[in-house]
């Protein structure tokens, strides 16, 4: 067994028994701290694939930016005590419906798509390829992405200070 | 002068020769090699701790007209030391509520991402620990891991002031992130590369603070704010919050965070030097003397705004960021990048 196959196993053992924790942890906000350690993994996985951009962008993003949200949504709103808070793991039967439902729906979806395998190298750098495909060929989506968050942005301004009906 | 300069690279070179003697296999001899960089980093972080600590209460009592630390040692400077002994020894107490584990783990938490962010900057000619092509951007997600450190503290304490003070960090992190990217692309469009050799070898005739000085400046208010660094001390605010997340905090776990601290004030520092004052170039000294004399400048600077700026408030905090901040980060951008057009049309 080669270095980077242990590597995988030890970061996919990670991701995996902290994404378990998502679910049946009791405390909601530890729940949302295991959630940072799977998202931490996963980009662990990226920097095995030679993906190093993609790592980055997983850290700044979701460890840095989502993750943060959610733990101060869950923090904010605490009430005296905290456990218990987690509605999946206080429903053991309607989560495990779920979970079972969802595992058995991606491992279809994994398995009956005909993924292109390619025997060229990893690319050296793949940010400017990354950025020359988003500013060329997919720059429609990549504008639509962007108008669609605007918005977001300034429907959450709306929500928080209230619309004023012009005179 | 040659020696010197080519010091470290002949210790590294030095330890390769040693172990290819043994016949080691060579993924192995990396391996010891990076190690041996990560404890050489440590040692750095460590002797910089103790003499910002010893700098800062020098220039705190300059600026106050008092001697500051003037027993142990010429000028004072083991006072630090001595303080460290006596953090080390201090009971270790954990609130009888706090929430245990994310309250033991939040300040490694911290200090971790800080430790993480020398992995890519070039110390010197040839001296950069591990040559990221993306390692600008790898600077900045690593930073943006602390957040969610604080965060723990803050909620693991359970102490409305500990909390209050998170929220505050996280909100002012969160806020500051965003200019702090919006300036440092100026730098990465006009060398098109995210890799911090190539920024530095860029800046061989000219430094970037002649292009962007604009940036510069917003980097550096962004940076004081990410580091929660007077004047944007609000987290710790203790007139409000008596110590904000380091409230419940003592001995050794209350001393990673300032730690942490001043490994994160050294490597923004590094970061400006690297990106705004050509690095490690520099005429006659070699190259690694340089780059600490510009990091330990750029130190001072941020040491005197603190103790002569007085705290700004909460709500101002905000107004500066989004609605003064960005909008000229952004407006930096897009003059850059007419800048840039405008060049090749000239050069044709």
């Amino acid at each position: 067994m080669s270095v980077s196959t242990i590597v995988f196993w030890i970061i996919a053992a990670v991701v995996l028994g902290s994404a378990i924790s998502v679910v049946t942890a009791q405390n909601l906000v530890h729940a949302a701290l295991f959630m940072v350690l799977t998202f931490f993994g996963v980009s662990g996985l990226y920097v095995l694939l030679e993906a190093d951009f993609l790592a980055v962008v997983q850290i700044l993003i979701y460890v840095g930016a989502i993750a943060v949200l959610i733990v101060f949504g869950v923090m904010l709103t605490q009430r005296k005590g905290m456990e218990e808070t987690n509605v999946s793991s206080s429903h053991k039967w309607v989560t495990g419906i779920l979970v079972t439902i969802l595992m058995v729906g991606f491992a279809y979806a994994v398995t009956r798509t005909p993924w292109q395998v390619s025997d060229h190298a990893a690319p050296e750098s793949t940010v400017g390829l990354i950025g020359e495909l988003m500013l060329t060929r997919f720059v429609i989506p990549f504008e639509i992405v962007g108008i669609l968050l605007l918005v977001a942005v300034l429907g959450a301004i709306i929500l928080t200070k209230g619309a004023r009906r012009l005179p | 002068m040659e020696l010197l300069e080519r010091l470290f690279v002949n210790i590294a070179g030095l330890a390769r020769t040693l172990m290819a003697g043994w016949s080691l296999p060579n993924s192995i001899i990396e391996l010891v090699v990076l190690i041996l960089g990560i404890i050489a980093i440590i040692g750095l972080i460590i002797v910089d701790a103790i003499i910002l600590v010893w700098l800062e209460r020098k220039i705190a009592g300059f600026i106050q007209e008092r001697p500051g630390p003037n027993r142990l040692g010429p000028a004072g400077v083991f006072q630090t030391i001595a303080d460290t002994f006596k953090l080390l020894g201090k009971e270790d107490v954990i609130p009888r509520s706090a929430d245990r584990w994310v309250f033991r783990l939040a300040p490694p938490l911290v200090f971790v991402p800080a430790i993480m962010l020398y992995a890519v900057i070039p110390f010197g000619k040839d001296m950069v620990p591990v040559d990221l092509n993306v390692g600008l951007f790898y600077c900045f997600s690593i930073a943006s891991l602390g957040t969610m450190s604080f965060l723990m503290a803050g909620w693991g304490s359970h102490n409305k002031y500990s909390l209050l003070g998170g929220m505050r960090t996280v909100a002012q992190m969160i806020s500051y992130e965003i200019p702090l990217l919006l300036s440092v692309l100026g730098v990465v469009m006009i060398v098109g590369s995210l890799n911090l050799s190539d920024i530095v070898a860029a800046q061989k005739n000219v430094w970037f603070i002649i292009i962007q000085p604009v940036a510069f400046i917003i980097y550096l208010i962004a940076a004081t704010a990410e580091l929660n660094r007077g004047p944007f001390d609000l987290p710790e605010g203790e007139q409000e919050l008596v110590a904000g997340v380091y409230t419940e905090f003592s001995g050794m776990r209350w001393a990673l965070f300032f730690l942490a601290e001043y490994t994160n004030m050294v490597a923004t520092a590094a970061i400006a030097v690297t990106l705004f004052f050509g690095g490690w170039h520099g005429p006659w000294l070699p190259s690694w003397m340089w780059f600490f004399l510009k990091v330990y400048l750029i130190i001072f600077f941020f040491m005197v705004i603190k103790w002569t700026y007085p705290r700004i408030r909460v709500d101002h905090l905000m107004h500066f960021g989004w609605k003064f901040l960005i909008p000229l980060s952004l407006a930096n951008l897009l003059l850059t990048g007419v800048g840039i057009e405008i060049y090749r049309f000239m050069r044709g």
